[in-house]
Parts: C-alpha cells; structure tokens; sequence
C-alpha cells in the first residue's frame, strides 16, 4: 500500500469533490458552469503542451477548437450519427494541425506567434464569411447530444460526468506527456533546440508531434463545447477565444499540470461573474492581462507561491527578500532560448 | 471592361490605405521586433477620433492630422512607459499590447456604439477625373498619392537622413548604439509613435472608404500581419508591394468568389512561408 502523502490526500479529495459536485451544488446552473471550466481546461491543457512545454505560443487555437466542433455538427447536420460525426471530427482536426504545424513551424519564437494568429484569422474567415458552408454568423444548430452507452447526456449532471470523464483521460495523457521522454525531450527542444539538434534529435518533428497532440486535445474540447451549447458560430473562432485560452495558462503558470486548470477556473468564473453584472467581458479581459504581466508575469499558482514565500522570510528574517526568484524567469525568458535560432517569417 | 477597371481603382486604393497601415507595423514589429497586437486598434481608433471630428466640422486634412498627432502621443506613452520595460520579451509584449487591444476595442464599443460611422467624402475631394475616356473617383487616386508620398518619405528618413542611420543602428545593435552616444530608446518611442500615427491617419484616410465599426481592429490587424509576412519584416518596399498585392487579391477575390475573398488573402502568405519564409524582399537571418 502506498503511503498517504499530503499530495496524495488533496488530489484525492479533490477526486471526491469532483465526483460528488452535482450532489452537493444542486443547482443546474453551477454544475453548468464546473463543465465550464472542465472543458475550458481541456483546451488549456493542450495549448499548455505548446506554450509551456515547448516554448511555442500558439494564438490561433481556437482555430483548432473550432474546426472539430465546426465539422462534428457539419456532420451531424448532414444526418451522420455522433459516432461517426466525433470521429471523423477529430480527424479533420489533426489533419488540420498537421498543416497548422507546418506552417507555423516556418518560424520560431514571435514569428510562430503570428503565423498562428494569422492562421486563427483564415479559419475565423471560414467560419463567418463563407455563408454557404457554415451559415455565416447564424451558425449551426445541433438537435442532440449523444448517448454513449446508452446514457443520455440531456441533463446538466449527466453532461457534467461526460466532461469529467474526459476531462480525468485529457489530464492522464498530460501527465503520461510530461513524464515520457518524448516529454522530455519537448522541454529540451524549449530550451536548447541546437543542442538538442547536435544530440542528433530531430526538433522539427518533435515540434510537430507535439503540435498534433495539443491539436488533438484542442480538437476534444471542442466537441465537448459544441455539445454543451449545441451550437457552434465564428464566434467561437475570434481570436478572444485564443487569447481567453492563452489567458488560462498564463494566469494559472505556464509549464505545470495544475496552473492551466486553476487558470480555466479563474478565467470561467470570472466570464460568468463579469457577465452577470457588466456587459465588458473583452475590456475586464484586457485588464487581467495587462495586471498580470505587471504583477505576477509567471502566473497565479507560481507567483502567489513566490509572494507567499517572500513575505513569510520577510516575517521570518525581518528584511526584504528577493522578489525575483527563478520562477520569474519562467514567463519572461519563456520564448528567449530560441532566440539564437529564431528565424523571422 | 469597366468593372474590371473599377476593381482595378479600388484594389490601388486599398493597397495604399494597406500601406499606411502597414508601414507602421513593419517599422514596429520588423525593425523594433516588438510584436505590436494593437496596431490594429490604432487604425480603429484614429479612425474614430477623426470621425468625431469630421462630426464637429473639422477640415478633413486637420482631422487626419490631429488624429495622428493623437495616436502618435497615445502609442508614445504606452512605448515609454509600458513596453519599454518589457523590453526583449516578446510574450509579455503580445500579452501587453493584446490587452489594450481588447481595452481599447471595448471602449470604442461603449463610446462610438455598434453602429458602423461611415463620413461622407470631403467636398474638395469628391468627383472623378476623366483620363483617356475613363473616369477615375479621385478620392481614391488621393489616397493612393498620400500613401506613395508617404513611403518615399519613410524611405529617405529610414536610409537617407541621419536619425535614420541612427534608428538602424539602434536596431542592429543596441549596446555599441548606446556606446557611441545614440539615445536609442528615444529613438525607440519616436518610431513606435511614428508608426502609430500613421496607423491612425490610414484610418482616417480610410473611414469615407471602408466606414469605422466594431471589429475593424482585428480585421485590419492580420491584414498588416500579412502585408509584413508576405513582403518581408523590415522592409518598407516589401511592404509597399505586398499591400498593392493584397488590395488587388481582396478586390478581385470579393468579385469573383465573395464567399471566400477573407481566406483568398492569405493564400499568397502561406505559398510565402512555404517557398520563401524570409519574404519577397526580407533578408535572411542567419
């Protein structure tokens, strides 16, 4: 048997928590919102394999968010049954991701970025502009949700188990990912891409790999988001999306298992909270971003862990200690060490 | 035969309102390596702050003036006293200027409200031209004029004048710039505002044409992104050719296949990134 470590004992109360949510939140609503965030953080699971893992700061996810939920309820619409429509949906995804890799993968660093961003823009043209195909800005209706097994997904508590279900695989994989060598070497490509080249690896195709595995998980969590809306539009495709993704990992800690989850929490609650008294989600957003990079530029999870330490060797010892640890060098040198082989679009 | 030659017009006019645009971008994100994600928001915004004057009875020239002396003051602060600290860090850049990006669109939102501002063209610039039996509107050839006088300008001043040499060095290499007694990060800001005056004024420029509404900043803003991929970062002829490129491919392509005119626009970015990632006029870095 082994030993009950605190980890272990918050992990598996928060397993519990998780388990019994629809019991003890009630209201439909609130358990509403917990598939919220469990899907949200399925996309910022996969965008964190990139940015934080990688060193590859995506903004055109919600391209790849979208194109499988886009093409499920395509299929769906067409009269395919959810079996075939998810499957095929999720091939569409990685196919794309492959071609988003290929592209993106022309530049490294800030070019990467915007080579994304430029991406994200296309699909978001398909999406709104060609009316034909997708009905514009009507977007598509999807009559049901599925029954896997034979369990209708209708209701709020049974769709919450669905994204959880999901949501414990997608967080498995993550932990499988981080631990493998092809993990591994992930992070070596982030922080010495010519050394990892003289080692004799191959940092193209570990970039890529790694591009379709994120791609794969973004492509999850779309259908996940168009079967709790039954509706998918372009707006799922802006760029706020992206950016609200990029906002989850960043604000909970690039680079750690739990900092994208807490960061979907955080991002969710504060969405419906926001919406419920303002209607200026976007500029609420803007400000998060820019207090975040003035303040706690590695994210919430590390940074409120760094203010905490600091402030108690500051009661412990009595003088001001060093607010710049080398957590801080997270965010800020999170792109730096492919400077020496970035290659400009 | 006419339609042709309109869209002709029309592709020439966009090219150059592409070109103020993205001249900007290409000194800010191709010389400065500071990914700018607001610049779109500076166009946006110059063009309301023109449209508000246009509104008041303000000379259209001044307008577009002011509204650059604006933004310029705007881009200024926000390069001397945010960015600046940021310096070398491009994800807190993006995640900076991404910021105001949302902050900015948001307030036009609240301020200016969803409805489009479309200003009736200037009187003195209403009309066409007839030219060998073909009429030409002329507030189109004006813009097309401003945007060729402007990219001579900004090139004399980036390889001709002295702040310019000074700017370049600033770039190539800023410590041994610093060394010899150049104040490179002033020169930083005075660029940065520069560059976001001219957004502002391709704004104003382009509100009798394209009309100011929610959601212009980000659909100008890929527009500048691609003008830079396809001519190359840094370059200012690269940037004057790829913005008459993607004013005919848009025009044309909303002609012909309307449907998918946005994503036609970038077909020209991604042959790029495959065949030739440095673009058609950058140089490679080694």
């Amino acid at each position: 048997m082994t030993a009950l470590t605190p980890r272990r004992a918050a992990i598996a109360i928060a397993l519990l928590l998780l388990a019994t949510l629809p019991g003890w939140v009630g209201n439909s609503y609130y358990i509403n919102i917990a598939s919220q965030i469990l899907l949200w953080a399925v996309l910022a699971l996969a965008l964190n394999v990139l940015v934080g893992y990688g060193g590859l700061v995506s903004l055109g996810h919600a391209g790849l968010f979208a194109m499988s939920g886009y093409s499920a309820a395509l299929l769906l619409d067409a009269g395919h049954n959810h079996f075939t429509a998810n499957l095929a949906a999720l091939a569409v995804t990685l196919a794309t991701s492959a071609i988003f890799a290929v592209l993106a993968l022309r530049a490294i660093g800030i070019g990467f970025l915007m080579i994304t961003l430029a991406i994200g823009q296309i699909l978001w043209g398909i999406a709104y502009r060609w009316a034909s195909l997708t009905n514009g800005d009507n977007g598509i209706n999807v009559a049901t949700r599925p029954a896997p097994f034979g369990l209708p997904l209708a209701s709020a508590g049974a769709f919450y188990y669905a994204v959880l279900v999901v949501f414990l695989i997608a967080v498995l994989a993550m932990i499988v990912f981080v631990r493998s060598p092809f993990g591994a070497s992930l992070r070596g490509t982030r922080d010495q891409p010519r050394r990892m080249t003289a080692l004799g690896f191959n940092v193209w195709l570990i970039r890529f790999l790694a591009i379709l595995f994120s791609g794969f998980w973004a492509g999850v969590a779309g259908l996940l988001f168009m079967y709790y809306n039954q509706f998918v539009s372009p707006q799922v495709v802006a760029l706020t999306t992206s950016a609200e993704a990029l906002l989850m990992v960043i604000s909970g800690g690039s680079g750690t298992l739990l900092g994208p989850i807490v960061g979907a929490a955080i991002v969710v609650i504060m969405k419906n909270v926001v919406s419920a008294y303002v209607e200026r989600w976007n500029l609420v957003l803007g400000v998060i971003f820019i207090l975040i990079i003035s303040f706690m530029p590695e994210g919430l999870v590390p940074g409120s862990v760094r203010l905490a330490r600091a402030g108690w060797q500051r009661l412990r010892w009595g003088r001001t200690a060093s607010a710049d640890g080398p957590a801080t060098a997270a965010l800020r040198g999170g792109l730096a060490p492919s400077r020496e082989a970035e290659r400009v679009p | 035969m006419s339609l042709w030659l309109t869209l002709a017009v029309n592709s020439i006019a966009l090219g150059g309102l592409l070109f103020l645009l993205s001249s900007g971008f290409s000194l800010i994100f191709g010389l400065m390596r500071i990914p700018n994600l607001m610049h779109g928001s500076f166009f946006m915004l110059g063009a309301y702050f023109g449209v508000t004057l246009l509104w008041q009875g303000v000379n259209f020239w001044v307008a577009a003036l002011a509204s650059a002396a604006a933004m310029a003051v705007i881009g200024g602060l926000i390069e001397r006293f945010l960015l600046r600290r940021l310096a070398g860090e491009p994800l807190p850049q993006v995640l900076l200027t991404l910021g105001f990006a949302f902050i900015v669109g948001d307030l036009c939102l609240m301020l200016w409200t969803g409805d489009p501002w479309q200003p009736a063209t200037p009187d003195h610039l209403r009309g066409v031209v007839q030219v060998a039996g073909l009429y030409f509107p002329i507030y189109r050839l004006v813009i097309v004029a401003v945007a060729v006088v402007i990219a001579v300008a900004l090139w004399l001043l980036v390889d001709w004048t002295r702040l310019g040499a000074m700017i370049r060095a600033g770039v190539d290499d800023a410590p041994i710039a610093r060394v010899v007694g150049i104040k490179v990060s002033q020169l930083f800001t005075l660029v940065f505002a520069l560059g976001a005056a001219l957004a502002a004024f391709g704004g104003v420029m382009g509100a009798p044409y394209l009309s100011v509404y929610p959601g212009l900043d980000f659909e100008m803003l890929p527009l500048a992104l691609i003008v830079v991929i396809l001519g190359g970062t840094g370059s200012l002829l690269g940037a004057l050719v790829g913005s008459f490129l993607i004013g005919f491919l848009y025009n044309f392509g909303q002609a012909m296949f309307p449907d998918l005119a946005y994503v036609i626009l970038f077909l020209p970015m991604l042959l790029i990134l495959v065949l030739r990632p440095q673009g058609l006029f950058g140089k490679v870095v080694s």
